[in-house]
């Protein structure tokens, strides 16, 4: 079963709309036991650091997220929360991935990023089938840094990871619910790891 | 390299799409969903829906359109139109919106803004505005560009932001329905006054327009109605035109 995680902090309607379009079957829960049972499970955010991370602690799933060996794909606020910690409201966040989610330097591009842009992925098995560069669909202000567990870039004022694997953890900053049939593979890809 | 985005917007009533110029004679343009799919399919980035019902079903009839749509559509859209209250806008996201546009509510109750931006994050919430040039200085209009306020385009916009609106969507009145371009001077002067994401809307009647639109302005998203519904402009044209052009578009 595909579990995507319900924390009141979720585009999930999305990416359950991206799912039923795949012909997936999926549950939307907050019940530790079924998350950790999952064979894959997508953790959506949007919103602001702190609450979607309040809202994860008073649903008592911080620890559970943590512990999970299967597959799982954040997205957007999902990818960022897995990170040390949020320069958005100074947030400690999950601690999976080294290192800070910072804000984008607003003297130099306008913010928040919305709208499609280049992502240079690297070969990995959630590209499967993609090209090197390809547009997908973004909304957020903050982003993380480039760093050992990047597995693909963009460029907005500074270059950023907008995806990143560390073990079972990927995480991806753009929406690939809302970013046509490239991210519709990219989900794919990520239900057949 | 962040795309220049190319946004149809779909005025719906009764469940319908209909399209006036300078807001009146409204012609019937087609079925939303039908519509919706095949921009998404020619290459629109986003779609924004406008629904100008103003009967009580209106809200019931917004968010089973708003669910039908999340279902086939897989690009980002926003829906706007007469919407004035936290719940509804809760509603339409749950059911799929990604983005809420509030213009009219805004002016009257604008701590609107600031409730759903902080509830649902910036990110959806788009500040509409409708304004029109009057002795030499652009004047915001409220209920479908039926009312004048006080309000000044710059000001305005400038308070909408610090309230939390995460992307503005400008329809100048003046070029509305007119196919005389984009109101470039306007978007100048607000561009230089706004750091956040900006729509512009009124005024496009050919390709040329979108390619002076992206390149004398710092807009990021050109929105039409009519030329896109009537096929006036073909989408696929335009974007390989604006590429031609050293515009950064999405293939």
């Amino acid at each position: 079963m595909i579990v995507i995680i319900d924390y009141n902090a979720g585009n999930t309607r999305s990416v359950m709309n991206a799912l039923d379009r795949l012909g997936a079957e999926y549950e939307l829960t907050d019940d530790a036991q079924k998350i950790l049972a999952a064979e894959k499970v997508i953790f959506p955010g949007v919103g602001h650091a702190k609450h979607a991370m309040d809202s994860l602690k008073n649903k008592g799933l911080v620890d559970v997220i943590k512990s999970v060996s299967q597959p799982l794909l954040g997205i957007c606020v999902g990818m960022q929360l897995l990170y040390e910690c949020s320069e958005e409201g100074n947030t400690d966040c999950l601690g999976i991935i080294e290192g800070t989610v910072k804000k984008f330097d607003d003297q130099k591009v306008i913010v928040p990023q919305v709208g499609w842009n280049t992502n240079f992925l690297t070969k990995n098995r959630l590209f499967q089938g993609l090209k090197e560069s390809i547009y997908l669909y973004a909304v957020h202000s903050f982003r993380a840094d480039v760093g050992a567990h990047t597995i693909s870039t963009s460029t907005y004022g500074t270059e950023y990871s907008s995806a990143v694997q560390f073990n079972n953890f990927y995480g991806v900053q753009f929406h690939p619910e809302k970013s046509s049939k490239d991210g519709q593979l990219i989900i794919k890809n990520f239900l057949e790891l | 390299m962040l795309a220049k985005r190319i946004i149809p917007c779909l005025d719906i009533k009764n469940g319908r799409v209909v399209k006036g110029t300078n807001f009146i004679n409204l012609k019937d343009a087609g079925d939303p969903i039908t519509l919706a799919k095949h921009y998404a399919e020619i290459g629109a980035d986003e779609l924004v829906f406008l629904d100008i019902t103003a009967t009580l079903e209106k809200r019931k009839t917004l968010v089973s359109l708003v669910t039908e749509i999340g279902k086939v559509i897989d690009i980002p859209f926003t829906v706007g139109g007469g919407i004035a209250d936290v719940d509804l806008i809760e509603e339409l996201l749950s059911n799929g919106a990604d983005k809420i546009a509030i213009n009219s509510a805004a002016v009257y109750q604008p701590d609107l803004i600031n409730d759903a931006s902080n509830r649902y994050g910036s990110q959806c919430i788009v500040a509409a505005i409708d304004a029109k040039l009057i002795d030499d200085e652009w004047i915001v209009f409220t209920k479908g560009g039926t009312n004048k306020t006080e309000l000044k385009l710059i000001d305005w916009s400038k308070e909408l932001v610090d309230r939390g609106a995460g992307e503005l969507l400008f329809t100048s009145m003046d070029a509305d329905g007119t196919k005389a371009g984009f109101s470039i001077e306007a978007l100048r002067r607000l561009a230089d006054e706004v750091n956040v994401p900006i729509i512009a809307s009124g005024g496009a009647g050919q390709m040329s327009d979108f390619t002076t639109l992206f390149t004398e302005t710092k807009a990021t998203g050109g929105l039409a109605a009519s030329i896109f519904h009537y096929n006036e402009v073909s989408i696929p044209e335009l974007k390989q035109q604006l590429m031609t052009n050293g515009v950064p578009i999405r293939q």
